[in-house]
């Protein structure tokens, strides 16, 4: 293909430049990938084999959870409010005030609410895990770990992403009830919305279903957060530049992959859903 | 006993080791010298197995440590304690909690035995009473003693120090060579010092390695080094920079 497009001419050099750049490029995504698989496994044998320090993992969930919670309220209720207003804004041109809430309730609960918990707690948590363990790499402590006979995956991975995977889905679920709770506030008080029908169509039109997928994605954001922060921490380069680039690409890349992910996880668990009845 | 056979290791293109072999008998306290960036630490560090080889076999008591993987070296790394050059003190723990990590993880003794480990310790290195202060408010030569403490609470066999005098004066140089003398004494444990400080090699050491051009290129004892006529390892202990100008 290159010399197709004439390796001599500047199009020719461009093209080369560029698919070298694409495979090493794609080398290293699916090096790291295999390398965040292989810290995944680890993590969890280590888990089934109890080595978690209890310890640690109180104190992660208490990071993870009880610390995030002011960002993820004011999310979750500010992102609640503006759905409910823009959703009334369109359905009022159609007479269909009253389904507002039922819209933003099903919203909440299958997508934006856990989409925007796992987004906000990737750029708190996860910059966080990554500079920390990234820190910890640069003044050789994990080396120091090692030496006193502790893996790094039991002492410093596992508390994390079990911790993640325990907080996620309570952040979440209180992030769909503040959602839900303030859209109920701008909706019925604000925009005049008839409460009685608001509330009934919501019940009507929201489903266990939507809180279990909202649950399940929450999950597994809290397991993409929690591995990628500590990947990121456990291999950055050394200096300062190095724990610095390490926590962007924390963010960046967990950020990314629960977007990503979310598609993915939409579509499956709702096939999942029409094939169980839910 | 460690022993260690035709050890090469390369970062990127630059070859830091090219076949090194010695070996170390139980109990025996041996200093390795050599130029800074010369792969003193690099050696120090295949020695618990904190980095893997390109070629060799690193033996720690009949055990090949290099085809181990990382679960099965813990057991292995039990009978290690090691000094970091920069102590490597966990930053969120106070320097009890430090001390006593390597207790709390792997033997199960009441808090209050974990207590009476931890002061006694501290007090071996010098420093009894700072349990409750955090790593940020010690000095360089604290950070190190209770780095040494952290390494020998669970009294391993081997102690592996990397360039304990590196950065401190001159006084609490002496009293770190002296701490390392009084460890090795009370634990009888195998030592491995790390060093370019050559008074610190003389006091500390019954057997001297001298690392030059990624190999071993002296094994002998403190004396018989110090008095040596090879230029290249008279330029090391006179310190010249211009070998030239060494007088012998």
């Amino acid at each position: 293909m290159i010399q197709k497009l004439g390796f001599g001419n500047r199009v020719g050099v461009d093209w080369a430049l560029m698919e070298f750049l694409g495979r090493f490029a794609f080398a290293e995504w699916l090096e790291g990938l295999g390398r965040i698989t292989v810290l995944a496994r680890d993590a969890f044998v280590s888990f089934c084999r109890l080595k978690v320090s209890w310890k640690d993992l109180l104190y992660q969930i208490y990071f993870i959870g009880i610390k995030s919670q002011s960002v993820v309220l004011v999310t979750g209720a500010f992102t609640g409010m503006v759905l409910a207003a823009q959703t009334d804004f369109q359905f009022h041109k159609v007479k269909m005030d009253t389904a507002t809430l039922a819209v933003v309730s099903v919203s909440m609960c299958s997508e934006l609410g856990p989409v925007l918990t796992a987004l906000m707690v990737a750029g708190r948590v996860g910059a966080a895990i990554a500079a920390e363990l990234g820190t910890m790499r640069v003044t050789e402590q994990i080396d120091a770990l090692r030496t006193l006979a502790t893996h790094p995956v039991d002492y410093l991975v596992v508390p994390r992403v079990v911790a993640s995977n325990i907080a996620l889905p309570l952040l979440t679920v209180e992030s769909m009830c503040i959602g839900i709770g303030a859209s109920y506030v701008v909706g019925v008080y604000l925009l005049g919305i008839e409460p009685a029908y608001a509330w009934w169509n919501m019940l009507k039109y929201s489903g266990d279903a939507d809180v279990m997928i909202g649950l399940i994605k929450s999950m597994v954001y809290g397991g993409i957060i929690s591995l990628i922060g500590c990947y990121k921490g456990l291999t950055c380069n050394v200096g300062a530049q190095g724990v610095g680039r390490a926590t962007t690409e924390a963010v960046v890349y967990a950020s990314i992959t629960i977007l990503v992910a979310n598609f993915f996880l939409t579509m499956t668990l709702e096939q999942v859903c029409v094939i169980l009845g839910l | 006993m460690i022993e260690v056979r035709g050890l090469t290791k390369s970062f990127g293109s630059q070859k830091i080791l090219d076949q090194v072999s010695f070996q170390i008998d139980h109990g025996e306290s041996v200093v390795i010298i050599g130029r800074s960036g010369g792969g003193k630490s690099v050696l120090l560090k295949h020695l618990i197995g904190l980095l893997q080889p390109d070629a060799g076999q690193v033996i720690i008591d009949g055990e090949n440590i290099v085809a181990m993987d990382e679960r099965h070296l813990l057991r292995v790394r039990r009978k290690f304690g090691m000094v970091f050059q920069g102590a490597a003190l966990f930053d969120s723990m106070t320097v009890a909690e430090n001390v006593a990590f390597g207790l709390r993880r792997h033997e199960h003794l009441t808090e209050g035995e974990t207590a009476k480990r931890v002061a006694k310790t501290l007090e071996l290195v010098d420093l009894p009473g700072i349990e409750h202060k955090n790593p940020a408010e010690l000095s360089g030569g604290m950070r190190k003693r209770v780095g040494l403490a952290r390494a020998i609470i669970y009294e391993p066999q081997i102690v592996l120090y990397d360039e304990p005098t590196t950065g401190l004066d001159p006084i609490v140089s002496d009293s770190i060579d002296k701490l390392i003398m009084r460890v090795r004494d009370h634990l009888q444990a195998t030592s491995v010092v790390v060093t370019h400080d050559m008074r610190s090699a003389r006091r500390v050491g019954n057997h001297v390695m001298m690392l030059h051009d990624r190999r071993i290129y002296a094994n002998c004892t403190p004396e018989a080094l110090f008095d040596s006529p090879d230029p290249v390892i008279r330029q090391f202990v006179d310190g010249v920079a211009d070998p030239e100008g060494t007088q012998f």
